[in-house]
C-alpha cells in the first residue's frame, strides 16, 4: 500500500484542543504509518480557506467558550460552505465536542439567542444555563460499525459538555449510551453520523483507546480514493488494555 | 469572642485529634468541616487576629512551593506564619489550620507576630478574599487543570475577577501579578495602582515557542491572536496582542539573569531600588518563577531583603515537589506532575539532569486529580523517552498512561502496575544502590507515594511538618 496516502486537514489546531485532541491526530498518523500508508497533515486556522476536494479526512476538536466564539465567526466566514461541500461529496469528517456543536445547524445559548453553526449535521444544541449541571464523566457507548451490522463495538472515553444536542431527521446517532449522558442525557443517543461525517462528545482522547473506531474512520476516509483498502492487523495490546480498563470505570 | 467560635474551635480540635488517632489523612479536611459547622465565619474570626495581616497565594501551578517560600521568608523576618502548608487549600483547610493554631479560649497566640500565609485553591479565592481581606494576593499562573472540576480555564479567570471586584477600595490588596502570563497580567488592567508585576527578562531561558500545552492563544481584551517575542514555557513569555495595544506589562520586579543548574538555580533579580542575587536550591525554570513570585509577595508586604535571600538560599522542597528520599542507598526523587504544563516543566527538568533515567509515572483519576485524564495527550512524554532505560506506568489509570507512553516511543509493552506499594517496590527493585529513581505522580498518587516512602525511608508525614517547622523556628 506504499502509494496510498491519507490527507488530513486539522481545523483550528491551536484554538480547539482543550481535551487532548492532539491524541486523535497522533493516533491517525500512527495507524497509517504502521501499515505503510502515507500521512499528510495540513493545519488550517483563522483566515485559511478550506479546499473541499483536497483532503480525505477533516478533523476538529473541542474549545473553550472564548476560543469557540472566535472560531465560530471564522468558520462561517471562510470554511462552512466548503465543509458542507466536502461532506456532501463523501469526504470524511470527525468532529469532537466543541466542533461537534459548531458543525450543527445552530447553538442556542442560555438566554435563548441562536448562534448559527456550519450546518454539516442536521442537529442543534441548546445550553440549559448555569443552574443545570454539565454532563461530566466517563462514558461508554455501543456502536455498530458500518451502520446496523451484527457486531457491536464499544466506544469509551470522557464527556464534559454543558450543551444538550438534539438530532434532526437528517442525522443518525453514532451510538447508544451504555453508561454516561451522551447527546442530551435524555434520549440515550451519543454522537451523530451523516454520510461519512461523524460527530461525538467523547474525548479521552477518542481514537487511541478506541482502535476499532479509529480504523473505521481510516478505512472510510481512504475508500473514497482507493478501492477497498485493506487495513492489516497491528499490535493493539496497549490499546485493548486501555479500552478494557475503561469499560469497568464508574460513570 | 462568640460562644459559637469557641465551640467551633473545640469541635475542630476534637475532630483533628480523632482523625490522627485513626492514623490516616492528617485530619485537615475533617477538622475544618467540623469547625465550620459550628461557626461558618471561623476563618474570618481567627485570621483577623493576625496583626501582620494576611497574604493569599493562588494559581494553577506553584502555589504550594511559593507559599512555603513566603512562610520561610516570614520566619526569617522574625514573624510566625499561620500557613496551611499541608496543601489543604479550600476554606476548610484554612479553617483547620487556624483552629489548630488557636487556643481553646479562642485566641491566636503571639498575635502581634502572626502573618497568615494562605495557599488558596483557584476557585476558593473569592470566599477567602472576602473572609480574610488579605494585604496582598500573589497570582502564579493559569493553566488548564482539572477541567471536570473547575470548568474551563476562563471560568477560573472570571472567578478571580469577581474576587477582586468585591474587595473594598480603601483596603484594596496589592495584586502581585505574573506579567508573563497573559491571563494573570490581565487582572491588573484598570487596577494599575494596586498591581505589582513580576516577570523574567532573560531570553536565554526561553524554550520552544511551539509547546503544545498553551492555554491562552487569544487576547482577553479583543480576541486577537497573541504573539510572543520570547516564550519560556506554555503561554508564559513576552506576549503582545497582534490587534490591540494589550501587551505584557513592564514588571518592576524582574529576573534579569537565570542560570539553570542540575540542583541549583542562580537568579539575579532587579528591584525598583537595587538588585538581589539568590542561589535557589531547586531546579527548573518553573521554580525560578515560584521564587520570583515569593520575592514579589515578600516585597509587597515590606519584608526585609536579607530575610528573603536567607530563606530562599536555605529552602528545601515542599512535599512531593522535587522532594528527595534516601531509600537503602537509592536517591528517590518525587516530582508532582498534575497537568500538562506542570508535567512538561517537570520532565524538562529531569531531562536536564545527567545520566540515564528510571521513571515511575503515576496517573490517578481521583476528584483531586481531575477525573478526566485526556490531558496526558497534551503533555510531552516524548521529552524523556530517549534517556529512559526503565519505565513503569502506575496508578488507577495505568492502562491509559501505558498507551500514552507507547505513543511517546517507550515501546508497545510498557509495564503496568495499578497498585501503589507494588509499583514503588518494583521501581526500587529495578534501581541499583547509588542510582536515582524519578517518581512523577499526580496529586493523590503523590500523597500515597510520599507516605509510603516516608515510612520506608524515615521521613516525616506532611501533617507533622507544621509542628516540626514551628518547633525549629523558635
Amino acid at each position: 500500500m506504499t502509494d496510498v496516502t491519507l490527507r488530513v486537514a486539522h481545523l483550528y489546531p491551536r484554538l480547539m484542543n482543550i481535551y487532548g485532541d492532539r491524541g486523535n491526530i497522533m493516533c491517525l498518523r500512527r495507524r497509517c504509518e504502521a501499515r505503510g500508508i502515507g500521512f499528510e497533515l495540513t493545519e488550517l486556522s483563522v483566515g485559511d480557506a478550506l479546499d473541499p476536494s483536497a483532503y480525505d479526512l477533516i478533523f476538529a476538536g473541542g474549545a473553550q467558550d472564548r476560543e469557540q466564539r472566535a472560531v465560530a465567526d471564522d468558520l462561517l466566514a471562510t470554511k462552512a460552505a466548503a465543509l458542507r461541500d466536502a461532506v456532501e461529496s463523501g469526504v470524511s469528517l470527525l468532529a469532537v465536542c466543541g466542533a461537534y456543536q459548531l458543525f450543527g445547524r445552530f447553538y442556542r445559548d442560555a438566554s435563548g439567542v441562536e448562534l448559527p453553526g456550519a450546518g454539516v449535521f442536521d442537529l442543534y444544541t441548546e445550553n440549559p444555563g448555569e443552574l443545570v449541571a454539565r454532563c461530566i464523566g466517563n462514558i461508554i457507548a455501543e456502536w455498530a460499525p458500518g451502520g446496523g451490522g451484527a457486531t457491536v463495538e464499544t466506544i469509551v472515553g470522557f464527556e464534559n459538555h454543558g450543551g444538550r444536542t438534539h438530532l434532526g431527521a437528517g442525522a443518525q446517532p453514532l451510538a447508544r449510551v451504555r453508561r454516561g449522558r451522551g447527546n442530551n442525557g435524555a434520549d440515550g443517543y451519543e454522537g451523530a453520523v451523516y454520510k461519512n461525517a461523524i460527530g461525538t462528545y467523547i474525548h479521552g482522547s477518542l481514537l487511541p483507546k478506541n482502535p476499532a473506531l479509529a480504523d473505521h474512520v481510516l478505512r472510510v476516509a481512504l475508500a473514497r480514493r482507493h478501492a477497498g483498502p485493506e487495513l492489516t492487523a497491528i499490535d493493539d495490546r496497549a490499546e485493548d488494555r486501555a479500552h478494557a480498563a475503561a469499560l469497568s470505570l464508574r460513570a | 469572642m462568640k460562644v459559637r467560635t469557641i465551640m467551633a474551635i473545640w469541635a475542630g480540635k476534637a475532630a483533628a485529634a480523632a482523625s490522627r488517632v485513626s492514623g490516616r489523612g492528617g485530619g485537615t479536611a475533617i477538622a475544618g468541616l467540623a469547625a465550620e459547622r459550628f461557626d461558618p465565619q471561623i476563618v474570618r474570626h481567627l485570621a483577623s487576629q493576625a496583626r501582620a495581616g494576611a497574604i493569599a497565594v493562588t494559581g494553577t501551578n506553584g502555589k504550594t512551593t511559593t507559599s512555603l517560600m513566603l512562610s520561610r521568608i516570614a520566619t526569617a523576618a522574625q514573624l510566625r506564619p499561620l500557613h496551611n502548608r499541608s496543601g489543604s487549600n479550600l476554606m476548610r483547610g484554612v479553617a483547620a489550620m487556624l483552629v489548630e493554631e488557636a487556643t481553646i479560649a479562642g485566641s491566636i497566640p503571639d498575635a502581634s507576630r502572626r502573618l497568615a500565609i494562605l495557599e488558596v485553591d483557584e476557585a476558593t479565592l473569592p470566599a477567602i478574599v472576602d473572609a480574610v481581606q488579605p494585604r496582598a494576593i500573589v497570582f502564579t499562573n493559569l493553566f488548564r487543570d482539572q477541567l471536570d472540576r473547575y470548568g474551563e480555564v476562563d471560568t477560573v479567570a472570571k472567578s478571580w475577577e469577581r474576587a477582586l471586584a468585591a474587595t473594598a477600595t480603601d483596603t484594596a490588596p496589592t495584586l502581585v501579578l505574573n506579567a508573563d502570563d497573559p491571563a494573570v497580567a490581565h487582572l491588573g488592567r484598570g487596577r494599575e495602582a494596586q498591581a505589582l508585576y513580576y516577570g523574567v527578562d532573560d531570553a536565554s531561558a526561553g524554550g520552544s515557542s511551539d509547546e503544545h500545552a498553551s492555554d491562552f492563544r487569544t487576547c482577553l481584551e479583543c480576541g486577537g491572536d497573541l504573539a510572543y517575542d520570547v516564550t519560556y514555557y506554555g503561554h508564559i513569555g513576552h506576549w503582545r496582542c497582534t490587534k490591540c495595544d494589550n501587551a505584557r506589562p513592564q514588571p518592576s520586579i524582574r529576573v534579569t539573569r537565570v542560570v539553570l543548574g542540575d540542583d541549583v538555580t542562580s537568579l539575579t533579580i532587579a528591584l525598583p531600588d537595587g538588585e538581589m542575587k539568590i542561589a535557589l536550591p531547586l531546579a527548573g525554570l518553573y521554580n525560578a518563577y515560584n521564587a520570583l513570585a515569593a520575592v514579589a509577595g515578600a516585597i509587597a508586604l515590606g519584608l526585609p531583603r536579607d530575610a528573603i535571600v536567607t530563606a530562599l538560599e536555605g529552602f528545601s522542597a515542599a512535599f512531593g515537589r522535587q522532594e528527595r528520599f534516601a531509600i537503602d542507598g537509592r536517591d528517590v526523587q518525587v516530582l508532582l506532575g498534575k497537568n500538562p504544563t506542570g508535567l512538561n516543566q517537570v520532565m524538562r527538568t529531569i531531562a536536564a539532569r545527567p545520566g540515564r533515567k528510571r521513571m515511575l509515572f503515576f496517573l490517578n483519576d481521583g476528584i483531586a486529580d481531575g477525573r478526566d485524564i485526556s490531558w496526558i495527550w497534551d503533555a510531552d512524554y516524548e521529552t524523556l523517552q530517549p534517556q529512559t532505560d526503565w519505565v513503569l506506568a502506575a496508578g488507577t489509570r495505568a492502562e491509559d498512561l501505558a498507551l500514552r507512553l507507547k505513543y511517546a516511543g517507550f515501546g508497545n509493552d510498557v509495564a503496568i502496575e495499578p497498585e501503589t506499594s507494588a509499583a514503588v517496590a518494583r521501581a526500587l527493585a529495578a534501581t541499583p544502590a547509588g542510582e536515582t529513581l524519578y517518581v512523577v505522580p499526580t496529586y493523590t498518587a503523590m500523597l500515597d507515594v510520599r507516605e509510603l516512602l516516608a515510612k520506608t525511608g524515615g521521613g516525616r508525614r506532611f501533617w507533622e511538618d507544621d509542628a516540626v517547622a514551628a518547633g525549629s523556628s523558635r
